[in-house]
């Protein structure tokens, strides 16, 4: 049976979203207008006055925001209520070497629990759970996000946070945790850990997984639910719009619901910034509608995926937005070919590698070269030359048609890649350019 | 009629087999046959220890991917033409030789230790069985 955290929300009808999101925004446009200087300078740009702005169908004059203008304005140039009601900052783990400071009232941490909450019980959490936390608390949204959605749940919250892996399995077993929320490469790794302990699926209590932070494949969840004998669902977010939560998975596994009482979603064409038509693959864009003390209008994600409203048996109306590729910030160019690690991902999992794999990147005589690192398994290891080769083979075959470009692979002993806590580094670029 | 060999997976760099080297030597285990098939990237290393138990735990402990492979050890006649008519009898039985080492110090002077592993072990056995020609079990490595 599918639980719903706010079912007058959740299953609401698309006219009631419709009607939400046209009030809120008008009146968060006259917000802004108000309280950022910032902002009024950029609608005055385009010669915008927030009467401009009468309902959601006029979301497509107002300007774009980019991590550019974040930046531009750090910290406080952005924020729409006076210091004293702001209540925390949040700030994004730097993975582009740009740090991002949100702030928040308590309001806004409440929405934001709200949304990660309608997540937990939409991978079939509730009061009775045991709910452990093992993203990282502190400024990364991830732990405080989740463990604010687990407390108002009921879950019982285990607050682990990431590292120490032991100690982790340790209250899965002797807590009976049932929910577990991390990084998707922090639960492989503590899927790992399990197995090398001789741990069976039917012997670890978790039944369900939330994990999001980064990108992974369909192939991944696979693997994880194989392992830890669970159904793990993804979870989208980015703190500039709050945190974990923007969207998240339901029992269909097929696509995000974006909360829309909240956000508005938009496709883009990256290149020209014009919307596209429901269905197209874009550029994600996202205005926050609720938020007091950081909205954001009309960011620009850099996360490429496509919405769809179609419906969903789950029964919650709100749009889905599909696993995005890969933020544009992780794709690498390789011989002008755009790659992402997922695919890289897609194809190890798919010839019976582990997910535990790093892409180096170099340039060699003005060409550049891929290399693609992977552990060799018990399961993969034969005495047979002949045979590793052929395998190995496969794999650099099955590379060449995903990503239609040459890579190398190099087999490389157990656990010499750095298992990641949080969010894996996939990706070494040596490239000087 | 067959001995386990251990094949451990390594990658090929400085000091890869020495780490391999000093677990064995940490646990006292006598190797009597090796041998090592490298590309650029990794290498195979094939051992015949003495105790295949305390060996495959020493390693799994230590993070090495390895698993056993089963091997023929043929007592070849130490005279022209002694390998000659082990791989005649394995050509007539039309079996493949994968791969081939020698044993490392036997202390038999009329006989070459060799080890065999091929396609077909039982086909292998069998016909170097019909030539008179000895195979040797696992038991009897350490009287080699």
């Amino acid at each position: 049976m599918e639980r719903y955290y706010q079912p007058e929300i959740e299953c609401a009808s698309r006219e009631q979203i419709k009607a939400w999101q046209d009030e809120r925004l008008v009146k968060q446009v006259r917000h802004v207008w108000n309280n950022v200087p910032y902002y009024r300078k950029k609608m005055e740009e385009k010669g915008l006055t927030p009467d401009d702005i009468r309902s959601s169908d006029d979301l497509h004059k107002l300007p774009f925001i980019t991590k550019a203008d974040l930046r531009e304005a750090y910290p406080y140039g952005l924020v729409a209520k006076p210091l004293k009601e702001c209540v925390r900052i949040q700030s994004t783990s730097g993975t582009t070497g740009k740090r991002v400071v949100a702030f928040y009232t308590q309001h806004d941490i409440d929405l934001w629990e709200d949304c990660c909450a309608r997540a937990i019980m939409a991978a079939g959490g509730t009061d009775e759970d045991v709910c452990q936390v093992s993203y990282g608390y502190g400024l990364f949204t991830g732990g405080p996000g989740l463990n604010g959605g687990s407390h108002k749940v009921g879950c019982l919250t285990i607050p682990t946070s990431s590292g120490n892996t032991e100690r982790q399995i340790m209250f899965i077993r002797d807590l009976s945790a049932t929910i577990l929320c991390c990084t998707p490469s922090y639960a492989a790794y503590i899927g790992e850990t399990m197995k090398e302990m001789g741990l069976t699926p039917d012997q670890i209590p978790l039944k369900a997984g939330i994990f999001g932070a980064e990108a992974w494949s369909e192939e991944m969840r696979q693997d994880i639910q194989n392992t830890l004998g669970i159904k793990a669902y993804d979870i989208y977010g980015l703190t500039e719009l709050s945190g974990p939560g923007v969207s998240f998975e339901c029992s269909a596994q097929t696509g995000m619901h974006i909360n829309e009482d909240h956000f508005i979603a938009e496709i883009i064409d990256p290149e020209t910034g014009e919307v596209l038509p429901e269905g197209s693959q874009g550029e994600l864009v996202f205005t926050s509608i609720t938020k007091e003390a950081f909205p954001l209008l009309r960011y620009r994600t850099r996360d490429i995926c496509t919405l769809t409203r179609e419906p969903c048996p789950c029964g919650r109306t709100h749009v889905k937005m599909t696993k995005p590729q890969g933020r544009t910030d992780d794709m690498l160019i390789i011989r002008g070919v755009n790659v992402f690690p997922s695919q890289i991902e897609t194809v190890l999992l798919n010839h019976g590698y582990p997910a535990n794999y790093q892409i180096i990147v170099d340039r060699v005589r003005n060409t550049d070269t891929l290399d693609v690192q992977v552990e060799m398994t018990p399961e993969m290891f034969t005495d047979n030359m002949g045979e590793i080769n052929k395998r190995q083979k496969e794999l650099v075959d099955g590379l060449r048609s995903m990503l239609g470009l040459a890579a190398k692979v190099t087999l490389v002993a157990p656990k010499t890649i750095v298992r990641s806590e949080g969010k894996a580094v996939r990706v070494i670029d040596k490239r000087k350019i | 009629m067959m001995i386990k060999q251990i094949s451990v997976f390594l990658e090929n760099q400085p000091g890869a087999l020495y780490a391999m080297t000093g677990i064995l030597a940490q646990n006292q285990i006598d190797m009597r046959a090796f041998s090592l098939a490298e590309t650029s990237d990794f290498g195979i290393a094939r051992i015949i220890v003495d105790d295949v138990y305390k060996t495959t735990t020493v390693l799994k402990d230590a993070g090495y991917v390895h698993n056993i492979t089963p091997v023929l050890g043929v007592a070849i006649p130490d005279v022209p033409g002694g390998l000659n008519k082990v791989l005649q009898a394995l050509t007539d039985a039309r079996v493949n030789v994968e791969y081939m080492y020698a044993f490392l110090g036997g202390r038999d002077v009329d006989h070459a230790y060799m080890i065999f592993r091929v396609a077909d072990s039982a086909a292998a056995t069998a016909a170097l069985g019909k030539r008179g020609i000895k195979t040797v079990e696992q038991e009897e490595i350490d009287k080699l």
